[in-house]
């Protein structure tokens, strides 16, 4: 095991690397460039903006600033913004509590959707309620965030005046109050991001307990005089749950890549919303961070989801 | 011409000595149209004005919280590293310059005690040096006082090429020395009749503190605590700063202006996009001021109906033209596209020029476009207004434009397009991405095409548009196209920079890498000996009938097709009394900025 997961981490150094290349040329590639803003500001000369390129080594060939960025990042040093002439770890240290609580809530309110319905849904496959939630997950996950958000928006901020559509970091309340309002500007983005993912989750978790259902050991569980609750918990889940867990450590990478349109949206300052207005500010070391933390994070629980298979299934070896 | 007599003429014209219609009647005798003649009469012997404030409260503080919403959130608070107006606007909550620019481009007094001029002896009157005197007992948020050593400490700060600072170009030519712990004097290299540049507005003139900086000049400066964390003299101390996302402040108890500011607490959000931020400021009054809204007007008139907020405009000098193309830019001589080597096949007929001016409907834009955001207009320097001028015209006539076209021999062929001696009128029309633009596009295409000239329209990402990457063609100053339409901000209430980049000289080329001012690659002796000339000129009365001058000959040459004179928009709660200047940042007023109870 330990040797499997060792073999593993080494073979992730040359994806990584990969990955970090691609994204490095790409990045390079796209036109434009950190300080093009200056261009229409008269008071700028053109030659200052010249000077500032060549300080930051914007005009070395590109695969010298891919080795000096590589360098620094073996040695801890993840760059510094152009833009906010800071160090990037620390820009996304600042933003990752954010996105963690939304994401994270998001989350955990997709599986409390999701698998108490995918699996009551499955215990009674086409009855009404099954009909009901089918339809409810389909129409959840045609209908994209950036629509349902602003949907949600006109809806309870702008018609009902309920709760607020811009979400503040430093609400000024004390001990319950500061909850509270931290709760009531989180359901809106939460709702939005959580019920997309609970659609998907809760047809997945139907069909992966519809799977296990019919198999024989059920029958026979059913057959020693067990009630259907005890069949259903602790004999169907827990085999159930295996493809199901399998498939939320995987999405989480993908979660916080989901949430950046949802963050712009809401103006939650998160991990999302800073890729995004970088990107728009061609701020190439801070884009450059984030997208090779999401990288990490990919091939990080595609392990995870690895070992977690073999643990919880342990008809699966892993050599 | 004859400066003295002109100045004893309008003095004689002040003290009723002379009867205005016989100053009139001389200036057209030498040779000056009777608009212009009006308008030298109009700005005689007015020198800077001091800007009036409207501000009513009677006491410091007690307006509560002030909620603002910059859809682009500051990424930085060091004024001197600010990579778009985003970041000095957030920088000017703590910083200060000696002085600022009113809502009518006026001079308004911050850190500074009096308006230099000539007439009282603080500015030397061949305009090579200034001397400001500073307000006593100011102190930073810190408690240290503030001395003529933090502004010679500034200079050095932003002159140094190691530092990277984006405001170099201000200071890098003039010289600063104190004179005492309350008076500089500024030294410039030239007659500098525009000189409230460097100190002076949010641009470039915040005023950084010496025994916080000292030790970060140069190639440290990115290590700097207080890049972050500013300290400053204004009506609001630091308190917390998010790159992008959050700004707040505390009020000063001890700012220097009396019984100001009015608010106890500020915040600046940042994210998210226009429309939204419009909606929360007019619709849900979330916030008390929203900036920058470019929305079309129709979403915004909706809002409005029963909102609780409004539009709020500030009239500046912005422009949105046309530019068009003076070389051939489908012909590549040494490596180069749009060389000045060679001369546009359609545009050298100056015909098809002034056709093309004809064809652009400004009416309709501005109708079905801009809004109350936009005014028509035929000048391409639209403000100050001294310096606007009046001896243009502009109208949208197809059937002129056609008999033009016609008589110059530009005759319809069989696929209904104009041609003469083989060269057909098909043109390139390029511009950045933005709906605004798009839509005029459309519109101008529209009408030449009923003209019988074919246009092919292109839009640009703004990102490479507006680059200097030499390696990218779909660049502004490459200008590879016939005509290319966008705006130049013009930051400050003065024409001088805005004109200087049109100069025979400042041509972009591929030898300068494109980094030449210059891209219609039009080429006038007359203008270049004009903006030279108002360049030195410190008589504020013939500065402004050159710059009148210069305009003009652009007009009549048809460099620029102007599409609208834009208005700064903004959304404000309804009893929010925001003081919103076209010639300078959203927040250079803030210290006057209160609510109506």
């Amino acid at each position: 095991m330990s040797q499997y997961v060792l073999r593993r981490l080494l073979i992730a150094i040359p994806s990584l690397l990969g990955i970090s290349a691609v994204l490095f040329f790409v990045l390079a590639l796209a036109p434009g460039d950190p300080f093009s803003e200056l261009a229409t500001n008269p008071n700028v000369p053109p030659e200052v903006q010249a000077a500032l390129r060549a300080k930051f080594g914007l005009d070395d060939p590109i695969y010298l600033r891919y080795l000096h960025w590589l360098n620094a990042m073996l040695h801890g040093d993840w760059g510094f913004s152009f833009v906010s002439r800071m160090d990037v770890d620390k820009l996304i240290l600042q933003r990752l509590p954010t996105t963690l609580y939304v994401i994270g809530s998001a989350q955990i309110l997709a599986l409390l959707i999701a698998i108490p319905v995918g699996v009551y849904a499955a215990t009674k496959p086409y009855s009404l309620f099954d009909q009901v939630a089918n339809t409810l997950a389909f129409v959840g996950f045609s209908l994209p965030t950036f629509f349902t958000g602003i949907l949600f928006i006109l809806i309870f901020s702008v018609t009902l005046d309920w709760l607020p559509f811009v979400y503040t970091t430093d609400i000024k309340a004390t001990g319950i109050h500061w909850v509270l309002e931290m709760i009531r500007q989180a359901i809106m983005p939460v709702a939005v991001l959580g019920l997309f993912q609970a659609a998907s989750m809760t047809r997945f978790v139907r069909s992966a307990m519809l799977d296990v259902i019919r198999l024989d050991y059920v029958t026979t569980a059913r057959a020693k005089g067990l009630g259907q609750a005890t069949v259903i918990v602790k004999h169907v889940m827990r085999n159930a749950m295996i493809p199901v867990v399998t498939l939320i450590a995987l999405q989480i990478p993908a979660v916080f890549g989901g949430a950046i349109v949802t963050e712009q949206i809401f103006r939650i300052p998160g991990i999302g919303s800073l890729l995004i207005s970088s990107i728009l500010s061609n701020d190439t070391p801070v884009v450059m961070a984030v997208t090779f933390v999401f990288a990490c994070l990919v091939v990080l629980f595609n392990l995870i989801a690895d070992v977690l298979y073999g643990w919880l299934d342990p008809r699966i070896s892993l050599r | 011409m004859l400066d003295k007599e002109l100045r004893s003429m309008i003095g004689d014209v002040k003290d009723g000595r002379m009867d205005r219609r016989a100053f009139i009647k001389r200036m057209v005798a030498v040779g000056l149209t009777a608009p212009l003649a009006n308008q030298i009469l109009a700005l005689g012997g007015v020198a800077m004005a001091e800007g009036a404030s409207t501000y009513k409260p009677t006491k410091r503080g007690g307006g509560g919280a002030l909620k603002l919403l910059w859809w682009q959130g500051p990424t930085l608070l060091n004024p001197h590293f600010a990579t778009g107006t985003k970041d000095q606007d957030g920088s000017r909550l703590f910083y200060e310059p000696l002085a600022c620019w009113d809502p009518d481009g006026n001079m308004k007094l911050v850190l500074a005690t009096e308006i230099p001029s000539i007439q009282n002896g603080l500015l030397a009157a061949d305009g090579k040096s200034v001397t400001w005197k500073l307000k006593p007992g100011v102190k930073w948020h810190d408690g240290k006082p503030f001395t003529a050593d933090d502004l010679v400490f500034t200079w050095q700060y932003a002159k140094d090429p190691a530092t990277a600072a984006v405001t170099i170009g201000v200071y890098r030519d003039i010289t600063v020395e104190k004179i005492d712990d309350l008076t500089v004097k500024i030294t410039f290299p030239k007659s500098t009749p525009f000189w409230a540049d460097a100190f002076v507005g949010a641009g470039a003139g915040q005023i950084l503190p010496k025994h916080l900086f000292a030790d970060f000049i140069g190639s440290k400066s990115r290590e700097a605590p207080t890049n972050l964390a500013p300290v400053g003299t204004g009506p609001y101390k630091f308190v917390e700063f998010k790159p992008g996302d959050l700004i707040r402040g505390v009020i000063n108890p001890d700012y220097h202006m009396a019984n100001r500011p009015y608010f106890d607490s500020i915040e600046m959000k940042g994210g998210g996009d226009a429309v939204s931020a419009a909606r929360a400021v007019i619709q849900t009054g979330e916030y008390d001021f929203g900036w920058n809204i470019q929305v079309e007007d129709d979403v915004l008139l909706r809002l409005e109906k029963g909102g609780k907020g409004k539009t709020v405009y500030a009239v500046g000098g912005d422009t949105e033209f046309i530019a068009l193309n003076f070389t051939d830019p489908n012909v590549e001589v040494d490596g180069e596209r749009s060389s000045m080597k060679t001369k546009h096949p359609l545009f050298s007929d100056p015909v098809v020029r002034k056709a093309l001016s004809l064809l652009v409907d400004r009416e309709s834009v501005k109708k079905a476009i801009y809004g109350r955001a936009g005014r028509t207009t035929a000048n391409f320097l639209n403000g100050p207004e001294k310096f606007v001028s009046k001896n243009t015209s502009w109208e949208f006539n197809i059937e002129k434009a056609a008999k033009m076209l016609d008589d110059a021999g530009w005759k319809p062929g069989a696929d209904g397009i104009r041609e003469k001696d083989g060269k057909k009128l098909k043109l390139l029309y390029q511009t950045s991405i933005n709906g605004p633009r798009q839509k005029t596009q459309a519109i101008v295409k529209q009408a030449c095409q009923k003209a019988g000239i074919d246009v092919e329209l292109k839009s640009v990402v703004a990102s490479v548009f507006f680059s200097s990457d030499v390696a990218n063609p779909d660049t502004y100053p490459k200008f590879y196209a016939d005509l290319e339409m966008f705006q130049i901000p013009l930051s400050q209430p003065d024409p001088s920079q805005h004109m200087r980049r049109y100069l025979s000289n400042s041509v972009a080329t591929k030898e300068n890498k494109w980094q030449g001012t210059n891209f219609p690659r039009w080429v006038n002796k007359e203008y270049d000996e004009a903006i030279t000339a108002a360049d030195m000129e410190m008589d504020p009365v013939k500065r402004a009938a050159y710059y009148i001058k210069a305009n003009d000959l652009m007009w009549q040459d048809t460099v620029f097709i102007p599409v609208m004179h834009r208005l700064k928009v903004e959304a404000a709660a309804n009893n929010l009394r925001p003081v919103i200047s076209g010639w300078a940042n959203e927040t250079d007023n803030l210290f006057d900025w209160y609510r109506e109870e």
